[in-house]
C-alpha cells in the first residue's frame, strides 16, 4: 500500500500544530565468538541450521549458560553510555509464541536491567549538541529468521509456508532504550538518525559490535507519538520497525510524523501498534493487528544465577574502555588542523574513521580529507550507500594519493584508478597497469615525442628558437595527444625548452 | 525369580567386579525379569536390550582385561525415567506430544550413568511431563504397584519405584519436583533421595518446573541410593544452577549410619505434618518409626514450621507458572508430534491444534493455572506472594535445622490409593505431596525410606528424612541406622515381602 498525499500532513503543517516524542530502541548484535547461552558460533552467512546445538534448538531439556564476554561487552556499552551498572540483576523470561523463537520465549531481561540511567551527546549537521537520556540497556538473545516463501507481503500471514534458520538464534543482543526525546521540533527526523549514528560510531569504537545496519547488527525501532502543542501528556505512540540504514531512521520518523498528524488533524486516534517502514515507499503500514494486546508474562529467568559484578570488575572494565568518538574528534581537530566547518564536513561525511585510517595507511590528512570527504562522498551518495560500504578501503586510497604524491599518477589519472578499484578491478597497481595509466615520466620516451612534434612543426619549433616561449604550448598538445595524456605536461614543456634552447 | 534379581546394587557389584558374575548375565537376568512381567506391572516405556548388553559388555571386557572398574557400580542395572534425554533412545516424558522423538544428545545423568559404566536397562513410565502423583496422566498407561496391582506405584517416577519393587531393576533415577522421587518410593516400599537443589546436574532433565525439578537416585537400599547419588551427583557447568561443591560422603555415612548409633543426634518431628488427611495407619508407622530413632540413641524433639501449611498453595503457583513457560517449547516446529500441518492451516494453527492433541488434561490445566498467574495485573497477587511463601519456608527450615540435625515426618499421608480413586479430585491428588514439597521449595534435600506396612491395609509407609542444604549425609545415616532397625525388628528386608507377581503367559 503506498501513502496518498491524504494520509499524510504537509510538514510544516505538522509542526505548527504538534510537538513530537521520541523514543528509540535499539537493538545491537555483540561480535562475541560464541552464541549468548551456547557454545555455538555466530559468524555471519554461514549455511542456514549449520550453528545449533540443543541450547538454541530449545531441545527438551536443554539449558543456558551466560556468555561471560557479553555480560563484558554489555557492561562496558553500559559504561560508555555514561549508565549505572547494577550491583545485582537477573535475567528475565519474555513469553510468546512465534516460530523462529524455539523456546517460544525469549531470555532478555525485564525490570533487573543490567545498566540504566545515562546520556548520550549528539552533535546535528549544524554544530547543535542534543542530549539524548537512556533510560536502560539490557541484555537478551535473538531469534532465528523466517523466510515467508507465497503471501503478498513476505511476511507470516497469508504465506504458503516459512522456512527457518536457527543460526542467528541466541546471537547476544543489547537493547538500548532512550529516554522519551522531547523539545526537538522540527528536527525530531535527523536528532533520530543523530542519535543513531551516534550510537553507532561509540559502539565501534568499543569493538564490541559489527554495526553493520544492511546486516541486521545494529537494529533501530523508532516509537514516535504526537502531543498537540503547548501539551504535555504524550500521545499514543506508534513503533516502527523494518528501519535498516541511517536515512531510513530520518525518512521513518518524518513519514510517521506526518501521518499521525493526518489522523489526529482529522479527528481520528492514533493506534497504539507496531508498523513496518517500506524502504521504497518512505512509508509505514501497520502490522497485522492483535485481537488482544500482548502480555508477556514476564518472570524471572529459573535457569540462570543472578548476575551481580563487583565493583573491581567494573572499574577494570572501565578501565578498558577506548577513547570516546567526541574526544577523538576534538582530538582529530587540533592534530589536523581543521576549522570547525571541516571538522563537521568530516563528520557529516562519516569519514572520520576512514580519514583516520587513511592517514594510518600513510596519507597526508589533507589527501585523505580530499578524497572521501570530497570524490568518495559524491560516489556513495550517487550509489545510494554509506561511504564506508564503498568497496575501496582507506589502503587503497593512501596506495593511490602515495602514487600522486611521487608523481606516478596526475590527478585526472588517480580519479581513474580509484573508478577502476571501485568497479572492481583490484588493487590500485593492477588497476594502473591493466588500464596503462601511469605517467610516462621516461624522459628518452618524452624526447622521442618531444623531437617528433618539433619535426611535425617546423614553424613553431623556428618561433620557440626565436624567444616566444609561449608558442611551446602547440608543441606540448601534440605530445600530450601523441602520449595518451600520459605524459607529466610540466616536464614536456622543460624537455621542449631545453631542445629549443640548443 | 532368580538370586541375581533380588540382590542389592552393592551385592551385585561386588560381584561383577570380583568375576563371580558377569554383568551381561546380571543384565540378562533383569531384562528376562522386565520380559516376564512388565506387560502386567507396566513399568518400562522403552528397554534398550541391545544397549543394555553392550554397555554390561565393556565392564565384563575390562573385569576380564584387569582393567579398573568404571565405577563402584560398573555392570549394575538400572532403570532411568523417561524424562532424561538419552542419545539415540526415545524420550517421551510420557507425552504424546514426544512421541517417537530421539533425543541428539545425552542428559549429563545419562552420560555420567554411560561413564560410570552402569547399564541402562530402559526408560519408564511417568505422569506425562512429571506431573502427577500416581502415574495415571502418562499418555502410554498406567503403572501398577506391584504391591498391589490395583493400587498406584506413586508418581510422578512410578515407573522406576515400581522397576524397584517388582525387582526389573536394582537401582533407578526419578526426579522430584514437588514428591515425585519421594512419595513413589513411599508407596512401593522403596528408598528414594531428593538431593540439595543443584546437586545434580539438571542438564537434559526435561524442564516441568526448573526452580524445584531436581534428579536423584532411587533402590531398596540406603546404601545403593548412596552409591548412586554419588555417582549422578556434582557439579555441572552446563547447568548454571548446578553447585559447585564436592558431593557430600553419602557413601560413607549410609556405611557409618548401618552400625546403628544415632547417640548426639537431635531429631525433630515436624508438628504441622498431621492432621485430618492422614491415615492412622500411616500415623501409627510413623510414630513407631519416631520410638526407632530413640531406640538407637536419638533426641526426638517437636519442631514447628508454620509456613508449611502454604507449601501445597505456592508450589501450585510456582511449579505451573514454570511449566507454562517451559512446556511452551512443544509446537510442533522442530521436533515431536504435529497436527493439522495440512489444509493450508497457518504455523499458529498447526502450534494450537498441536498442543491440543498431544497435551493430557493435567497438563492442560497447569499451563491454563501458570499461564494466569503470570499475567499482568495477577503476577503479584500469584506467583509474587508464592515466592514470599517460599522464602517463609526456607525461613522455618533454617530456623529448625539451628535446634535439630534433621526433620522427620510421613511420606506422604497415606499409603498406595486405588487406581482411578482420585483421578477426578485434582485436589486429592496434589495432597498426595502435603509432606514433600517443602523441601523442594527450600530446596534443600529430603528422603524416603521404607517405615514399615500400615496396619490398617498391609500396603508400605514412608518415612521422610530431611536435612540442611548440602548436607545429605546426616539423612543417609539415619536413613541406614533406622533401616538396620527395621529389618532387624521385621525379621528381614520388608521389600521380600511384596507378593509374588504372577509371570505373564508367554
Ligand atoms: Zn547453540
Amino acid at each position: 500500500m503506498t501513502a496518498s498525499t491524504a494520509d499524510v500532513l504537509d510538514y510544516d503543517e505538522v509542526l505548527a500544530r504538534f510537538d513530537p516524542v521520541l523514543g528509540l530502541e535499539v537493538h545491537v548484535e555483540l561480535s562475541t565468538n560464541t552464541k549468548m547461552f551456547c557454545g555455538c558460533p555466530t559468524a555471519f552467512g554461514a549455511e542456514p541450521n549449520t550453528q545449533v546445538c540443543p541450547v538454541c534448538l530449545g531441545l527438551p531439556g536443554a539449558l543456558p549458560v551466560v556468555n561471560g564476554a557479553a555480560v563484558e561487552s554489555a557492561i562496558r556499552i553500559g559504561l560508555a553510555l555514561g549508565c549505572d551498572i547494577a550491583e545485582w540483576c537477573r535475567f528475565a523470561r519474555k513469553n510468546y509464541f512465534y516460530p523462529d523463537m524455539p523456546k517460544n520465549f525469549q531470555t532478555s531481561q525485564y525490570d533487573e536491567p543490567i545498566a540504566f540511567d545515562g546520556k548520550l551527546d549528539l552533535e546535528l549537521e549544524d554544530g547543535t549538541v542534543v542530549e539524548v537520556g537512556i533510560e536502560r540497556a539490557h541484555m537478551e538473545e535473538d531469534t532465528g529468521k523466517s523466510l515467508h516463501v507465497g503471501g503478498a507481503t513476505g511476511r507470516i500471514h497469508g504465506a504458503e509456508h516459512s522456512l527457518l534458520d536457527y543460526n542467528r538464534a541466541g546471537v547476544p543482543l543489547i537493547e538500548i532504550v532512550t529516554k522519551p526525546i522531547t523539545g526537538t521540533g522540527a528536527r525530531a527526523p535527523e536528532v533520530a538518525r543523530a542519535y543513531v549514528t551516534a550510537l553507532r560510531d561509540l559502539l565501534r569504537a568499543l569493538g564490541v559490535s559489527d554495526v553493520r545496519m544492511d546486516q541486521g547488527s545494529l537494529r533501530c525501532d523508532a516509537n514516535v507519538s504526537l502531543m498537540p502543542k503547548g501539551t504535555t501528556v504524550f500521545g499514543t505512540r506508534t513503533e516502527t520497525k523494518n528501519v535498516n540504514s541511517l536515512r531510513s531512521v530520518e525518512r521513518a520518523v518524518r513519514y510517521e510524523m506526518t501521518r499521525q498528524a493526518a489522523v489526529l488533524a482529522g479527528g481520528g486516534e492514533i493506534l497504539q501498534e507496531t508498523r513496518h517502514f517500506d524502504e521504497s515507499t518512505g512509508s509505514t503500514s501497520a502490522g497485522r493487528r492483535k485481537e488482544t494486546s500482548e502480555d508477556y508474562r514476564y518472570f524471572p529467568e529459573p535457569d540462570l544465577v543472578p548476575i551481580a559484578p563487583s565493583a573491581e570488575w567494573v572499574e577494570k572494565l572501565r578501565a578498558t574502555l577506548p577513547e570516546m568518538p567526541w574526544q577523538r574528534r576534538k582530538r582529530i581537530q587540533a592534530d589536523w588542523q581543521l576549522s570547525d566547518l571541516e571538522l563537521r564536513d568530516l563528520v557529516n561525511a562519516g569519514a572520520v574513521d576512514l580519514v583516520a585510517a587513511t592517514v594510518d595507511a600513510g596519507a597526508t590528512p589533507n589527501e585523505a580529507r580530499a578524497w572521501w570527504v570530497n570524490y568518495l562522498s559524491q560516489e556513495a551518495n550517487t550509489r545510494g550507500v554509506e561511504l564506508a560500504e564503498l568497496p575501496i578501503t582507506p589502503a587503497q586510497v593512501a596506495r593511490v594519493a602515495a602514487m600522486v604524491a611521487d608523481g606516478k599518477l596526475t590527478n585526472k589519472l588517480a580519479r581513474e584508478v580509484v573508478d577502476g578499484v571501485l568497479a572492481g578491478e583490484g588493487e590500485p597497481d593492477a588497476v594502473v597497469a591493466a588500464r596503462g595509466l601511469e605517467v610516462v615520466s621516461d624522459d628518452s620516451a618524452l624526447y622521442a615525442a618531444v623531437d617528433e612534434a618539433l619535426a611535425a612543426q617546423p614553424d613553431v619549433a623556428d618561433k620557440i628558437r626565436g624567444g616566444k616561449v609561449q608558442a611551446a604550448g602547440a608543441i606540448v598538445g601534440a605530445v600530450m595527444k601523441a602520449t595518451k595524456g600520459q605524459a607529466d605536461a610540466k616536464r614536456v614543456r622543460e624537455l621542449i625548452l631545453e631542445r629549443c634552447a640548443g | 525369580m532368580s538370586d541375581l534379581t533380588h540382590s542389592t546394587a552393592a551385592e551385585l557389584a561386588a560381584k561383577i567386579h570380583a568375576g563371580e558374575v558377569s554383568s551381561v548375565e546380571v543384565t540378562r537376568a533383569h531384562l528376562d525379569r522386565i520380559g516376564a512381567i512388565d506387560e502386567t506391572v507396566h513399568a518400562f516405556l522403552h528397554v534398550d536390550t541391545d544397549g543394555a548388553l553392550a554397555a554390561a559388555q565393556r565392564v565384563d571386557d575390562d573385569v576380564a582385561a584387569g582393567r579398573p572398574v568404571a565405577s563402584p557400580l560398573a555392570g549394575v542395572p538400572l532403570a532411568l525415567k523417561d524424562v532424561f534425554a538419552t542419545e539415540g533412545i526415545p524420550t517421551t516424558c510420557g507425552s504424546k506430544i514426544l512421541e517417537n522423538w530421539i533425543p541428539p544428545y545425552d542428559s549429563t545423568v545419562a552420560r555420567k550413568l554411560r561413564d560410570a559404566g552402569v547399564v541402562v536397562l530402559g526408560k519408564t513410565n511417568m505422569d506425562e511431563f512429571a506431573m502427577g502423583s500416581s502415574t495415571e496422566n502418562s499418555a502410554y498407561g498406567v503403572t501398577r504397584n506391584p504391591w498391589d496391582l490395583d493400587r498406584i506405584p506413586g508418581g510422578s517416577g512410578g515407573g522406576s519405584s515400581a522397576s524397584l519393587a517388582a525387582f526389573q531393576a536394582p537401582l533407578a533415577i526419578g526426579t522430584d519436583t514437588g514428591g515425585s522421587i519421594r512419595q513413589p518410593a513411599s508407596v512401593t516400599g522403596t528408598v528414594g533421595v531428593k538431593p540439595t537443589y543443584g546437586g545434580v546436574s539438571r542438564y537434559g532433565l526435561v524442564a516441568f518446573s526448573s526452580s524445584l525439578d531436581q534428579g536423584g537416585p532411587c533402590a531398596r537400599t540406603v546404601l545403593d541410593a548412596a552409591l548412586l547419588h554419588e555417582v549422578i551427583g556434582g557439579h555441572d557447568p552446563l547447568d548454571s544452577t548446578s553447585i559447585d561443591a564436592p558431593v557430600p560422603p553419602v557413601v560413607a555415612a549410609a556405611r557409618e549410619g548401618a552400625a546403628g548409633d544415632l547417640r548426639g543426634l537431635r531429631v525433630g518431628v515436624v508438628r504441622e505434618f498431621t492432621g485430618e488427611w492422614y491415615q492412622d495407619g500411616v500415623i501409627a508407622a510413623f510414630d513407631q518409626a519416631v520410638e526407632a530413632l530413640r531406640g538407637l540413641g536419638a533426641e526426638v524433639v517437636e519442631v514447628s514450621c508454620p509456613h508449611f501449611d502454604y507449601a501445597l498453595p505456592a508450589y501450585y503457583l510456582i511449579a505451573p507458572s514454570e511449566c507454562s513457560s517451559n512446556l511452551a517449547r512443544f509446537d510442533a516446529m522442530r521436533y515431536g508430534l504435529r497436527v493439522g500441518d495440512e489444509n493450508g492451516n497457518s504455523a499458529e494453527q498447526v502450534m494450537a491444534l498441536t498442543r491440543e492433541a498431544g497435551f493430557g488434561a493435567e497438563v492442560k490445566r497447569r499451563v491454563m493455572v501458570g499461564t494466569y498467574a503470570l499475567s499482568s495485573g495477577y503476577y503479584d497477587a500469584y506467583y509474587g506472594q508464592a515466592q514470599k511463601v517460599r522464602t517463609l519456608i526456607s525461613r522455618d527450615f533454617e530456623r529448625a535445622f539451628g535446634d535439630v540435625d534433621v526433620l522427620v515426618s510421613p511420606t506422604t499421608p497415606t499409603t498406595a490409593f486405588r487406581i482411578g480413586e482420585r483421578v477426578d479430585d485434582p485436589v486429592a491428588m496434589y495432597r498426595a505431596d502435603l509432606c514433600t514439597i517443602p523441601a523442594n521449595l527450600a530446596g534443600t534435600p529430603a528422603m524416603s525410606v521404607p517405615a514399615g506396612l500400615s496396619d490398617d491395609d498391609g500396603l508400605p509407609v514412608g518415612l521422610q528424612v530431611m536435612a540442611p542444604a548440602l548436607q545429605e549425609q546426616r539423612m543417609y545415616k539415619v536413613a541406614a541406622a533406622y533401616e538396620a532397625a527395621r529389618d532387624k525388628a521385621w525379621g528381614g528386608p520388608l521389600i521380600n515381602r511384596v507378593p509374588e507377581l504372577e509371570v505373564a503367559a508367554r
